[in-house]
């Protein structure tokens, strides 16, 4: 902005002096950075304020004005502009002529058109010498931020952070979102209050590479949010957790989270404090669809025949069962029970079998079966517990459960 | 890009996986695919590229403070892996001939080069081996055991001398229709030395034929029988079984089939689930190098010889 007020007091001075030589020569030097101006606006259309990275050095307010452009011109920051967006900036330049006094503009616009174009070979200070940036120029539309990543100090920034930007420029309009954010002004100010709420420093780049829209939510509306979690009653360590695996949770106002902790305690009918240690456990129940939830309890309670109580218990230990895949619930359900012949009560003391691939657990039941070894009843000799039989890896399976060695393992799976 | 070219040098030819039953082929092409890519990406990254900025600094010169450029070696950020995303993002792997969901057994794949030999494989009409075992005294739609039942019968009259005739019979006239089919007279020196190599197959599109079956074993209802065949789908071996159950006036549904050997690729050479990574891949492919491109030589060889001959009587015939 320093470079425009000057702009415009030169451009008073030599209104208000009204000597045509003085405001010539002020014109031509005027001129020649108007040249270089209109060359550079088209090209660098997107330069932030903060041309180069810091790493230590001064930042340097350079010559090309785009920078100028993108504060002033709010409504073309748009990476993707269509073809008319290129002429605005020199059209907005013309506008911002017209609001110097109009007294003298006549005379302002005559002494221009006489002026001659600068030439290359014109003798120029060693400091604007050294200040001539010779870099090629940022396209003007990109479907990557590899383009911009160099020269923007904000992406660089966030790559130094750990954020994995070849996945955020899949995501919808964050690309954007991420190259008009200021890291000092915007991006800075976030992070510390994540760091408040007490998210580690390792985390912040895989938060933000998830979920990079939270760097465009209020600082008030954050605030409200982990004091709304504060005020039910979650821990500091509990906050920090929720907010690490869910990054999309403080992107949810507050009557959402609301309603959600509400559905959990009305319809799965667990106390308050289940209720807490149920979604810390899993925060992604908070910030996704219910409809699955709902269709799974019912297809627990109604189908798989599991008592409330039962089902309560299950959904404590193994919050997952309620994102898991219905079908394939179903039918590893349907292998447990029908197959391999386990009732309900002893699949509700180890329901770890649900999280497990179906695969795995027939491959392992045929073994056992071949064995001769597959006794799921406890009050029975020679009884296995079904975590062990799901849990364990190949190795300590085979020697300890089934007695067996490996090669058997995979010469007896090379036959089914 | 050196470093993915150097990470694939071991990944061109073929090599075998044993497909789990209940599993979709394609996926387990995904799976490998996916697994192989993941291995690829985590080894050994080069190191970023540097580059030479000149970047402008404000020192104590003489009259005050000066502007001047100081040289300084930056990383480029552009070839970031977090910003260039995952060196390698697809791997040219297909699948050989294959196995429908409920079936099981060796699966042949071909990774970038190795592409080409299963065309090569295809066209040389190799002959596979499968197990398939099947159940007296049910009748299905599907001729397998999950399908809808249609009827049920007794099957105490069935012994194996009865199932051995009926496979007998099966072999004959199969035997015959791959005779018919190969295009050869077997009245030639051609047709003998061919016979002698084992090589009298027909080299173009038949319908399923049956080089061989035999019982393995035989525990009523159970039985198991070992099936050579070529140009065949799973789902005629079932209904084999099913024509089988019907010739021994009772009815059979099968429960497993499961190939042990496709061309020279047998069980031995198939690779389990567990070891499905970079380096048994990379071993099995080098490997069975030479065992295939012996087979081919032999099969697409004589295919070349048999139509030149054939090609060599005709201008004969036509000068007479």
């Amino acid at each position: 902005m320093a470079f425009w007020a000057r702009q415009i007091s030169i451009w008073y001075l030599s209104v208000k002096t009204n000597s045509v030589a003085n405001s010539i020569q002020q014109l031509r030097k005027t001129h020649r950075t108007w040249m270089q101006l209109h060359e550079l606006s088209v090209l660098s259309f997107l330069c932030t304020d903060n041309h180069f990275p810091q790493h230590g050095l001064k930042t340097y307010r350079s010559v090309s004005l785009g920078s100028r452009l993108q504060s002033t011109n709010s409504n073309n920051g748009q990476i993707l502009s269509e073809e008319t967006n290129l002429l605005s900036p020199v059209n907005h330049y013309q506008q911002q002529a017209e609001v110097i006094p109009s007294s003298d503009t006549k005379t302002l616009y005559e002494v221009w058109e006489d002026t001659p174009p600068s030439s290359a070979l014109e003798e120029i200070s060693e400091e604007e010498a050294v200040q001539i940036v010779a870099e090629p120029p940022l396209p003007l539309g990109s479907f990557t931020l590899q383009d911009y990543v160099d020269r923007s100090e904000t992406l660089s920034q966030l790559v130094l952070l750990g954020v994995d930007l070849s996945k955020v420029e899949k995501r919808p309009n964050a690309g954007q979102l991420l190259l008009r954010l200021d890291f000092e002004k915007d991006i800075r100010k976030r992070l510390l209050f994540l760091k408040d709420v007490g998210v580690e420093d390792n985390q912040l780049g895989p938060i933000l590479t998830q979920n990079p829209y939270i760097l465009a939510v209020d600082m008030e509306a954050l605030e409200t949010r982990v004091a709304y979690l504060k005020s039910k009653k979650f821990g500091k360590e509990a906050v920090a957790r929720m907010v690490s695996r869910a990054p999309f949770l403080l992107s949810f106002s507050v009557e959402r989270l609301d309603n959600r902790l509400g559905f959990f305690q009305k319809e799965l009918g667990l106390s308050v404090q289940k209720t807490r240690d149920l979604v810390v456990s899993l925060p992604r129940l908070l910030t996704g669809s219910l409809e699955p939830i709902k269709e799974n309890w019912q297809v627990c309670q109604v189908e798989l025949g599991f008592r409330r109580n039962e089902m309560q218990h299950i959904v404590s230990k193994i919050p997952k069962i309620l994102t898991a895949n219905k079908r394939k619930l179903i039918e590893t359900f349907d292998y447990l029970h029908n197959v391999m012949g386990i009732p309900h009560h002893i699949l509700t003391n180890f329901p770890q079998v649900f999280n497990s691939k179906l695969l795995r657990v027939k491959e392992r039941h045929m073994f056992l079966t071949f064995l001769g070894r597959a006794q799921y009843d406890p009050a029975q000799p020679s009884y296995i517990s079904l975590d062990k039989l799901v849990s364990m890896p190949d190795e300590v399976f085979c020697t300890e459960i089934a007695k067996a060695s490996v090669k058997d393992f995979e010469k007896f799976l090379k036959t089914l | 890009m050196a470093a993915g070219r150097a990470a694939r040098t071991g990944l061109n030819g073929l090599f075998a996986v044993y497909k789990p039953p209940g599993v979709a082929s394609i996926r387990v092409r995904d799976s490998v695919e996916t697994l192989l890519l993941k291995e690829l990406n985590s080894l050994e990254q080069p190191a970023v590229q540097q580059q030479v900025r000149f970047l402008p600094n404000t020192v104590e010169g003489n009259a005050g403070k000066e502007l001047t450029l100081t040289v300084t070696q930056l990383p480029v950020l552009a070839a970031h892996p977090l910003v260039r995303g995952p060196e390698l993002t697809h791997l040219k792997i297909g699948a050989g001939h294959r196995l429908d969901t409920k079936s099981s057994g060796v699966f042949v794949l071909g990774v970038g080069h190795g592409n080409k030999l299963l065309t090569d494989m295809y066209n040389a009409h190799f002959t596979r081996a499968y197990t398939v075992r099947g159940l007296f005294g049910k009748a299905t739609d599907d001729f397998s055991d999950t399908g809808r039942l249609i009827e049920k019968t007794t099957f105490d009259h069935v012994t194996r001398d009865k199932l051995e005739r009926i496979l007998a019979v099966i072999q004959g006239t199969n035997h015959k229709a791959l005779l018919m089919y190969s295009n050869i007279d077997l009245k030639t020196q051609e047709a003998y030395e061919l016979a002698v190599e084992r090589l009298i197959r027909p080299m173009e599109k038949t319908p399923p034929l049956i080089t061989a079956i035999r019982c393995l074993q035989f525990a009523p209802p159970e039985f198991q029988l070992e099936i050579q065949c070529m140009h065949e789908t799973q789902q005629y071996l079932r209904k084999v079984v099913h024509e089988i159950g019907l010739e021994l006036k009772s009815t059979a549904v099968c429960t497993q089939v499961r190939r042990t050997r496709d061309g020279c690729f047998t069980l031995d050479n198939a690779l389990l689930r567990t070891h499905w990574n970079l380096q048994n891949i990379r071993n099995s492919i080098r490997d069975s190098k030479v065992k295939v491109k012996v087979e081919l030589q032999r099969s697409l060889g004589h295919q070349a010889r048999r139509g030149k001959r054939h090609t060599d009587t005709d201008q004969v015939a036509e000068s007479e």
